[in-house]
């Protein structure tokens, strides 16, 4: 306990340092605020279908799929690390597959001899809009951190060698030496040029 | 005054916070007129560094105007002085500053009992780089505090823009490093995988230490752009196989030098199965780092070469090819930046006029809009190689 006390009071800031008196606009977008939400509601739904997937199954009257809601509880939080990570789309693509997925699997819950069938059909809604939240994230953070938005520029006319780059080469060598301590080139050379001629 | 904070994954904001104060004898306070965002900010962005706090102040690429000095730097320092600040905070006495590896200053990290634990020994003190550096605020702000200020400063003459001398701070040492590690010799043919700024002061580098052929390894047209407007030869690793064409190009013998100048975050994609693989493992936090170029280089390197790495990495790496490097007989050199080794000789090329640094600069900004330059450059966004911010 003493090593970790002591650990996380050399991470504190230190008293001295600048203190925040206002804060600014984020880099956050509303579309990554969006996924990072998307991401943490996956989390929060898969750890439930993980630990009660009998509630979820009598509730929607899908008795004996107990072990498919689980193996859907991972598949959220699988798609959730993606989503919460600076690779959303993949993460949000997976959700939206995944949405799919549900659809398919509850649609038999909306027959009529089901009697929680209306549960059925509020959980049916329930996901058709989570779908929609979850293409209207994919389209939003796929806009706003596409690489080909902006110009598209080529800067060849840009060499950074005000002497030419053809006079440039070498030219650091008549006045630098490679400290000793940097030295990797201790092959023999004037051997190895004499053998090559 | 105004600085750009991390607030957490992806969330940088331009917050009024209270300024910085004299806190030691051989402090400096400066105001900011240049700093710029540094590649090895994105891992900061990410949230791919451990140890970073919310509220802190990011940035560690600036310079300025010296507007207060502790009594204990007045022998180096003055009111009105101009300064870059180099990334590496120095005490320049420890033994490790006697023998010029600055990164690796013994005194200057104050968070030394956190760094010791997490890499065996501390290293030197960054400005905005976590807590595992110190936990300094960075100069993406009006002012910086500047600690060991005696020590910790590039001297600059009037007369030269900023433009021109910012980036002595880091990417310029940090690319001549990258070359200087490879002890180039005229005959040498020298790859460099990465023409972000850091690839592309490594690209002019190897050309001023005289490199025959210097090939340049990126996916983007505009940075390859770039690199072929230095006289590089250049690979689309999306659209042709590194290793065929660089076998290619150097008679099947493979380049004598290789820098890594990438890091951590080798790009993903599905034509190479091992970064897809790495960036699960890096999500799942099974794996810190996207060695992809690492595992190239290794393999396409002349035996008897040399592998350089200045692309930053943070942690573990999996499925390195140690086999094939020990057998090869690679030497490997890697470091941060010793900045103050190499400024003397590059502020003398930048005022000979034999570099000009400058022309990596791609967009400029207000300090305000600091938060959305990091999403435009993350982003790759309008063509963005290199972003400078005048507060």
């Amino acid at each position: 306990m003493n090593a970790l006390a002591n650990l996380s009071s050399h991470i504190a800031r230190s008293p001295g340092d600048p203190k925040i008196v206002r804060s600014g606009p984020s880099s956050l977008s509303g579309a990554d605020r969006l996924a990072r939400a998307l991401g943490w509601f996956s989390i929060g739904l898969g750890i439930v279908e993980v630990i009660a997937p009998g509630a979820i199954t009598r509730t929607l009257g899908l008795q004996g799929k107990e072990s498919l809601v689980r193996a859907y509880g991972v598949r959220e939080i699988a798609s959730a690390i993606p989503t919460l990570s600076f690779d959303k789309q993949v993460g949000l693509v997976s959700r939206v597959a995944g949405d799919l997925l549900d659809v398919a699997t509850l649609a038999p819950a909306l027959r009529p001899e089901n009697p929680k069938r209306d549960n059925a059909a509020i959980a049916m809604a329930l996901i058709a809009g989570i779908t929609l939240l979850d293409i209207a994230a994919v389209t939003a953070v796929s806009a706003t951190h596409s690489a080909g938005k902006g110009r598209r520029r080529d800067y060849s006319d840009r060499s950074g060698f005000p002497k030419g780059k053809e006079a440039s080469r070498g030219l650091a060598r008549e006045s630098f030496q490679t400290p000793r301590d940097m030295r990797a080139d201790l092959a023999p050379r004037p051997r190895l040029e004499a053998i090559e001629g | 005054m105004r600085a750009l904070v991390w607030h957490g994954k992806e969330d940088i904001r331009c917050d009024t916070v209270s300024d910085p104060e004299i806190e030691d004898a051989r402090d400096a306070i400066i105001k900011v007129t240049s700093c710029a965002i540094c590649g090895s900010d994105l891992h900061l962005f990410h949230n791919l560094v451990p140890a970073m706090l919310p509220g802190d102040i990011m940035g560690h690429e600036s310079m300025g105007e010296v507007v207060e000095v502790g009594s204990g730097a007045r022998h180096t320092l003055k009111k009105g002085d101009r300064v870059v600040i180099p990334f590496t905070i120095t005490c320049g006495e420890c033994e490790q500053c006697r023998r010029q590896n600055f990164s690796v200053c013994e005194r200057s990290n104050r968070k030394k009992f956190l760094a010791d634990k997490v890499f065996g020994h501390a290293t030197a003190g960054l400005f905005g780089y976590s807590h595992l550096t110190g936990g300094y605020p960075g100069g993406q702000a009006e002012y910086l505090r500047v600690p060991f200020a005696d020590s910790t400063h590039v001297k600059v003459p009037d007369g030269i823009p900023d433009d021109k001398l910012l980036f002595l701070s880091d990417i310029l040492p940090t690319g001549w490093q990258a070359a200087v590690q490879c002890d180039i010799q005229p005959r040498d043919t020298v790859a460099i995988w990465g023409c972000g700024p850091v690839g592309q002061m490594a690209i002019r580098s190897a050309i001023l230490l005289g490199a025959e052929q210097v090939v340049a390894i990126d996916c983007l047209p505009e940075r390859l752009s770039m690199a072929e407007a230095a006289g590089a030869t250049t690979i689309d690793f999306l659209n042709e196989s590194v290793i065929e064409r660089l076998n290619e190009i150097t008679g099947g013998k493979g380049p004598e030098k290789c820098i890594d100048a990438i890091g951590t975050e080798s790009h993903v994609t599905l034509s190479q199965p091992d970064t897809v693989l790495d960036r699960a493992k890096q999500m799942m936090l099974l794996e810190n780092d996207r060695p992809h170029a690492l595992r190239e280089m290794i393999y396409v390197c002349r035996p008897a070469g040399v592998i350089s790495i200045v692309g930053v990495y943070t942690g573990l790496v999996d499925k390195l090819p140690m086999g094939m490097a020990m057998n090869k007989g690679l030497t490997f050199r890697m470091a941060q930046t010793h900045v103050a080794r190499w400024t003397d000789d590059l502020l003398r090329l930048i005022e000979d006029d034999e570099i000009d640094p400058s022309f990596v600069i791609t967009h400029k900004a207000d300090l305000a809009d600091g938060p959305e330059m990091y999403r435009t450059f993350r982003d790759k966004q309008d063509s963005c190689i290199k972003v400078v911010l005048n507060p």
